[in-house]
């Protein structure tokens, strides 16, 4: 039974209509896009950062786990409430509060949704890069948190490239500063980057201090169709020898055009066993010549087709193979084991033929595609879990892709992080050296481990 | 016997859902109350929740499920196609099913109840006088969207008509024999609030030379009673249409409800096999009349001098059937129309059945952003396609204080036929 009294302290500290703990209340908090439920005790939605410190307080003294969250939508638990206690919703938090065009900074609260955000400093002709597949609905808290990328950071970096400044919340409620609006500062550590990317276990983000560039004035997207995976990646490396950087270099492969060819009446023929969605930006003046270029570069490669969008409308359609994906593969096998492996960009080729083995040793369709620009691939093993034995293969079969990932010099996740999901996994990864020095540096700050335990570190759980 | 599914039968559907959370974008209860209890994603766990007999039917599990319009805006963006609407539909059944109608929403079960309604009225709190709302069968939809005594005194609404449409008009209006012949499903809106615009209707298929028949014997199609869980209220009224349906001899049903087109389409489909045919026999009235080579017969007509600026709101149940282009060509043919398209058109204006009813507050939450939408575009009118839509829009503009009218797309087109 959970102790009343916290309930009551935090109906104090919130305000009681901010404070859920009726089943239903609770079942609608217990999970994330990983589809694992587990449900807490409390939810509250604290409306300042006063309020954050108090319940951080409040946990520790009681020793209450603390889950902070933003729109639940990570792909490895990192929001999910595996130990019960309180979910800390903070979308409350949710004011853009300030945007300083002379400096190029913006100050804005966790809750902020990625989309929302962007939209506002494209207004005035400002720009927030990073474009994870879920910004119509994520929060900038939770993008800090997990450091989100997209297919934007093959051009321009991910989440942590862009933050500069905090205002966080400590496991034991001090309010700290971490960084500030200017482009350089090295006075001590930088915390600002060890909370980027810490998937909540360090401190309750409240506060958010962006770096911006100016909007770049255009873009132009051409979808490129190859008769070989290899040819599309030696394109993928060819461009990037070129000199050229495109926004955008995502790639499909012959198993995922598979798909959507058997799910969609979009146009993918049949001689085409990879694809790349690439997209160039910035004054209009060069993209037709950066198209141009691409073009010729990628030409000997074995090119089937290419196709250039003159128009939004028809960049949109380019798009629609891309955005086709995700439904199409669900016609596959009703189950989805959603994987982002990064490897070095040259080393795409390899890592795909290691997943083609994997795929045929255990019989189970996995279907590749991602940011080919930056190494970044998404593995989707495609299981029937009703049939019994389906998971433990599929179980079986990302182990191995993990091991082919760091084989090749790659990692186990690019964007969507650790949580529980890859929790088991991380020392495939990384040497017990360096999980006891992350795991002092958690149990410094959070001694009595209480916000988002059994994240990350398997044993914590 | 027609049918409704229960909620055991979307157990693939409800497993459909990722929980990627898409839906919190485009979930317009979502959008005014930020509770994920309110949005698609959540829905499908507290169902599934029920299913598997982890949640009982508390207070909040019944909030959070009347706290949906039945839009469909999520099923129209989610990436596994999942008709949260539907399994939504399928869960008030159950709660009704469970523990009566009368618990749901704050007693949708006692207006279903023709005496006690009546007494209600009586009492006199309604917006209608008694005398009109007797003419309104007990079963009709309006009832479950005016149940007097819930309705906000601060909701503006239209007149009902001394006269319901369908009494004024024969049974049969014939036409060009080389013409299709067309049974009109006239609706509840049109019956008994517009029926200046099923006249407008008639007027628009009599310049084609289209035969109509309005059975007078068809009824409410029901959705309202979808949106209230009222189960065995759908399937007789589904099974009182059936022989209007199949008695008469026609090539098409036309409609100028958005609600009545989805009710045919989507819901009758799902009932029985004798509704099969449905799909393919029912039109949007747009749908049929620029099938017909209407819109270069208005393109043909002198232009007008200082055309109205009219803009477009699309009716969720017409958007998520993907009939969003021909109402624009229509409005873009007519030689008064200086047509200007406004920003979000297809997000829903908040009415939602007996939604707004029961959530006047968050109803009028979602209408003030549509109001905002309208008054931005510069439009002197918003046309759509659904009497449901116009008595909202309406009310929401008149909440924002704007001057807009808003009107059925027919009225625009029966403005310049001639008689």
């Amino acid at each position: 039974m959970f102790d009343q009294n916290i309930i009551a302290k935090l109906q104090q500290i919130s305000g009681k209509d901010q404070v859920l703990t009726d089943t239903a209340d609770l079942i609608c908090y217990s999970y994330d896009a990983t589809q694992k439920q587990y449900r807490p005790d409390v939810v509250v939605h604290p409306g300042s950062v006063e309020e954050v410190s108090q319940i951080m307080q409040l946990a520790n003294e009681t020793k209450t786990p603390v889950f902070p969250r933003g729109a639940g939508t990570g792909f490895t638990g990192g929001s999910v409430p595996i130990a019960g206690g309180i979910v800390l919703g903070l979308t409350r938090l949710d004011k853009i509060l300030e945007i300083d065009e002379e400096n190029l900074v913006a100050t804005i609260e966790p809750g902020v949704v990625t989309e929302d955000f962007q939209k506002t400093v494209e207004k005035v002709g400002l720009f927030y890069p990073p474009d994870p597949a879920s910004l119509k609905v994520s929060t900038m808290g939770g993008n800090v948190a997990e450091c989100a990328g997209g297919p934007r950071c093959v051009k321009y970096g991910v989440t942590k490239d862009y933050i500069i400044g905090l205002e966080i919340v400590t496991p034991t409620g001090d309010i700290i500063k971490t960084g500030g609006p200017t482009m350089k500062g090295v006075v001590g550590y930088d915390l600002t980057k060890l909370i980027c990317g810490s998937e909540g276990t360090l401190a309750v983000i409240t506060k958010i201090i962006v770096k911006l560039l100016p909007k770049p004035e255009a873009k132009k997207t051409m979808l490129v169709l190859f008769d070989s995976i290899d040819g599309a990646a030696q394109a993928v490396s060819a461009i990037i020898r070129g000199k050229i950087i495109p926004t955008t270099l995502e790639f499909l492969d012959a198993r995922t055009l598979e798909c959507v060819r058997n799910a969609t009446d979009l146009d993918v023929p049949d001689a085409a066993h990879a694809v790349l969605l690439i997209e160039v930006d910035g004054d209009r003046e060069f993209l037709d010549k950066q198209v141009q270029k691409i073009s010729q570069i990628v030409q000997p490669l074995g090119v089937v087709e290419t196709r250039i969008a003159e128009t939004p409308a028809e960049s949109e359609a380019l798009w629609q193979i891309r955005r086709s994906i995700s439904a199409s593969l669900r016609q596959v096998n009703p189950d989805k084991f959603n994987e982002d492996i990064c490897v070095p960009r040259s080393k795409v080729p390899d890592m795909i033929r290691k997943i083609e083995q994997i795929a045929d040793k255990y019989q189970i369709p996995i279907v590749n595609f991602g940011h080919a620009g930056d190494g970044n691939i998404h593995v989707n093993i495609m299981i029937d879990g009703k049939i019994p034995g389906e998971e433990e293969k599929a179980e079986k079969a990302i182990v191995e892709v993990f091991e082919g990932a760091l084989e090749l010099g790659g990692t186990m996740s690019g964007e969507h992080g650790v949580g529980i999901m890859k929790a088991p996994f991380i020392s495939l990864e990384l040497s017990d050296s360096v999980v006891d020095y992350m795991k002092t540096i958690k149990r410094a700050l959070d001694p009595n481990n209480i916000l988002n335990p059994g994240k990350i570190f398997p044993s914590d759980r | 016997m027609a049918k409704l599914k229960k909620l055991e039968d979307f157990r693939d559907e409800i497993d459909q859902c990722v929980k990627c959370g898409g839906c919190r974008a485009h979930c317009p209860a979502f959008g005014a109350e930020k509770h994920e209890g309110r949005v698609a994603r959540g829905k499908i766990a507290l169902a599934d929740s029920l299913l598997r007999g982890d949640v009982d039917l508390e207070e909040k599990f019944l909030l959070d499920m009347s706290q949906c319009l039945l839009c469909g805006s999520c099923y129209a963006q989610c990436p596994n196609k999942v008709h949260t609407e539907d399994i939504v539909a399928a869960t008030r059944r159950e709660i009704a099913n469970r523990k009566g109608l009368s618990t749901f929403g704050k007693g949708v079960g006692t207006i279903l109840k023709n005496q006690g309604v009546m007494n209600l009225l009586a009492k006199g709190g309604g917006a209608f006088s008694k005398l009109l709302f007797k003419k309104i069968p007990d079963q009709s939809g309006l009832r479950l969207r005016f149940p007097a005594p819930f309705i906000s005194s601060d909701r503006t609404l239209p007149p009902l008509t001394a006269k319901p449409f369908r009494e004024r008009v024969p049974e049969m209006i014939p036409g060009d024999p080389d013409m299709p012949t067309v049974l009109f499903f006239t609706g509840c809106g049109i019956n008994y609030m517009y029926p200046e615009s099923g006249e407008a209707l008639l007027k628009a298929l009599k310049f084609i030379g289209v035969t109509v028949l309005i059975p007078k014997d068809q009824v409410c199609c029901g959705l309202p009673a979808v949106s209230a869980g009222a189960a065995a209220t759908v399937e007789s009224l589904a099974e009182e249409n059936l022989p209007v349906f199949q008695k008469n001899s026609y090539d098409y049903i036309v409609t100028a409800c958005a609600s009545c087109h989805s009710g045919l389409t989507q819901i009758y489909p799902g009932m029985g096999d004798e509704f099969g045919d449905l799909k393919e026999k029912v039109k949007d009235i747009f749908v049929f009349l620029v099938e017909h080579g209407f819109t270069e017969k208005l393109a043909a007509l002198p232009q007008r001098d200082n055309p109205i600026r009219v803009t477009y709101h699309d009716p969720c149940h017409l958007r998520n059937h993907g009939i969003t282009k021909e109402p624009r060509e229509i409005l873009k043919a007519l030689p008064q129309v200086d047509y200007v398209e406004m920003e979000n058109a297809g997000t829903c204006c908040g009415l939602g059945g007996t939604y707004s009813v029961y959530h006047y507050d968050t109803s009028k939450k979602i209408g003030a952003k549509k109001a905002g939408f309208i008054a931005e575009s510069g439009a002197e009118l918003v046309a759509t396609d659904c009497p449901g839509c116009i008595m909202q829009l309406q009310d929401s503009i008149n909440h924002a204080d704007e001057k807009q009218r808003a009107v059925h797309i027919l009225d625009l087109v029966a403005d310049v036929l001639p008689e």
